[in-house]
């Protein structure tokens, strides 16, 4: 179990990060969330036999963990432990996609391998700027700025619900398992007709629990919707940092970067 | 001051399966008495905790706040005059950030922002807690947790305050914080509870209830004095009403 908890712990050091203070956590998170949002939608247009053109947009995440000083090997972290369920998507590319895109003498690569390439440099890209967002901004302040930003109340309470009781649910679970595992001798107790109960057990509690949050919810005026009590104003150089890095991701996007390095080196040489 | 005025008549209530809970309940609670709702699990203490701010309607009998009778039309003013503080922090506190959960009830009534951010403040400092503000919930230790809860429901400014078991989990020490804590505030206080010597520390007036019923309503002190009534009701004198494990049980003394 103590994977579970430190991983609980874990969530709880990206809340920590979000509350430095650096030019970064000072833009306004409605201006961060737009730049990321955007920032997204460049790297998913791009097309799957294109994995170079990708390569100069590494300096969006790389800039807000620098400026935001968000440790690289703590995403790096955190984007290996989502790899697999991407990398499993992109796995069969290369296998099913066999069609030689690129000549290189002795070996040549398949149209496959370039996919998949594509597949995770866009997954590093979109998963870490989206990690780097929430490390330099903190989840709550995200939510509230997506509920200000028009998004129905019931989508950013359940993601303000989920992040508050997620630890409540861990630690919940975490103590059936170790009542469990107290109580089981060798591997008996251990199987798999136990697990299902427990989880059963844990759904009971945890609609029970809904219904006691609801009614500490009711209790205190509540109508349907949060209201965000904090307001902020966005200021010029939030306006700077939005148009400045889309403008930035447009070029990027319109002109191949890397294709027209490759030329002007190739001439100079 | 007739708003402090709790009114329970004939109340009675059971639950969908058909376990009666509530048997026909009286009492009458005035501004800025101090009452201990105490009796054994089951006796139905949580249920007509549920009543007192409308979360149950009554099947039989009436509840009253000050001049209104609890119906749909009165639920908002009822539940700002009555501020509840349920057993387990985790279920009051449900927002991200300590201050945006002090903040959530005035926010609620529509309050102006200044206004909102002034009781926040207020309510946080009266229960010693501004310097939590910024943390969220789950990095909170109990006691800090039980504060908090509490402060959620002083920005509201309520007159009655009511509250189950507020000293469950506590260590002495925060326990203690809490009573003292408790001890200074003028609300009307309707505390369910089985801890008997806090009873003796906060509540003048206590109100025995058993299977549903009321059996004993009066002076905190002689209930807690009364063993028989106490011993049918599965409860236990104070600690400190009872005699002193040593010099009542060691041997007389020698002279």
């Amino acid at each position: 179990m103590g994977s579970i908890e430190s991983s609980f712990f874990d969530i709880g050091h990206l809340d920590a990060l979000s509350s430095k203070d650096t030019p970064i956590h000072r833009v306004d998170p409605r201006v961060k969330v737009l730049t990321t949002i955007y920032f997204i939608a460049v790297v998913i247009s791009f097309n799957k036999y294109d994995p170079a053109g990708l390569a100069p947009l590494v300096i969006y995440p790389v800039a807000i963990m620098t400026i935001g000083n968000i440790p690289f090997s703590y995403i790096m972290k955190k984007l290996l432990i989502a790899s697999p369920f991407v990398l499993s998507v992109a796995l069969f590319n290369p296998i099913l996609d066999r069609t030689p895109v690129l000549d290189l003498g002795l070996f040549s690569v398949s149209g496959g391998f370039v996919s998949f390439a594509s597949i995770a440099a866009k997954f590093v890209l979109t998963a870490g700027a989206g990690l780097a967002l929430i490390a330099c901004t903190g989840f709550d302040s995200i939510c509230s700025a997506l509920s200000k930003m028009g998004v129905p109340g019931a989508f950013t309470i359940q993601l303000i619900f989920v992040y508050r009781y997620i630890f409540v649910l861990g630690e919940e679970a975490a103590r059936m398992v170790r009542a469990r595992a107290l109580r089981s001798f060798g591997n008996k107790g251990l199987g798999m007709t136990v697990y299902g109960s427990m989880i059963g057990q844990l759904l009971l509690r945890t609609m029970d629990r809904a219904q006691r949050i609801h009614l500490a919810m009711l209790c205190r005026g509540f109508d349907g919707e949060i209201h965000h009590v904090a307001s902020s104003k966005i200021r010029l150089s939030d306006f700077f940092f939005l148009a400045g890095w889309s403008g930035l991701f447009t070029l990027l996007r319109l002109y191949n970067f890397p294709a027209w390095l490759g030329r002007e080196l190739g001439r100079l040489i | 001051m007739s708003h402090h005025i709790v009114e329970v008549k004939e109340l009675k209530f059971s639950y969908p399966d058909g376990t009666p809970a509530l048997n026909g309940v009286n009492f009458r609670i005035t501004h800025g008495e101090s009452v201990a709702l105490v009796g054994a699990n089951g006796a139905g203490k949580s249920t007509l905790l549920l009543h007192l701010n409308g979360y149950l309607t009554p099947q039989e009998g009436s509840v009253r706040i000050g001049d209104m009778p609890i119906t749909k039309k009165t639920l908002k003013q009822i539940r700002q005059t009555v501020g509840m503080v349920f057993q387990d922090p985790d279920d009051q506190l449900f927002l991200p950030r300590v201050y945006d959960d002090v903040a959530f009830g005035p926010t609620n009534l529509g309050l102006p922002p200044d206004e909102v951010r002034q009781r926040t403040l207020s309510a946080l400092a009266l229960v010693g807690a501004v310097h939590l503000k910024d943390r969220p919930p789950y990095k909170l230790s109990a006691g800090e947790k039980r504060a908090v809860s509490i402060a959620t429901v002083l920005s509201m400014s309520p007159s009655i305050l009511v509250m189950d078991e507020p000293t469950s989990n506590l260590d002495p020490k925060a326990r203690r914080q809490l009573i003292h804590l408790l001890s200074e505030f003028d609300h009307t206080k309707i505390i369910a509870t089985h801890d008997m010597d806090m009873v003796l520390d906060l509540c003048s007036r206590a109100i025995v209830l058993r299977g549903g019923e009321v059996v004993a309503d009066g002076i905190a002190r002689d209930i807690l004095n009364n063993r028989d009534l106490l011993d049918a009701s599965g409860l236990e004198k104070p600690l400190r009403l009872q005699g002193c494990p040593i010099c009542s049980v060691a041997s007389p003394p020698t002279s």
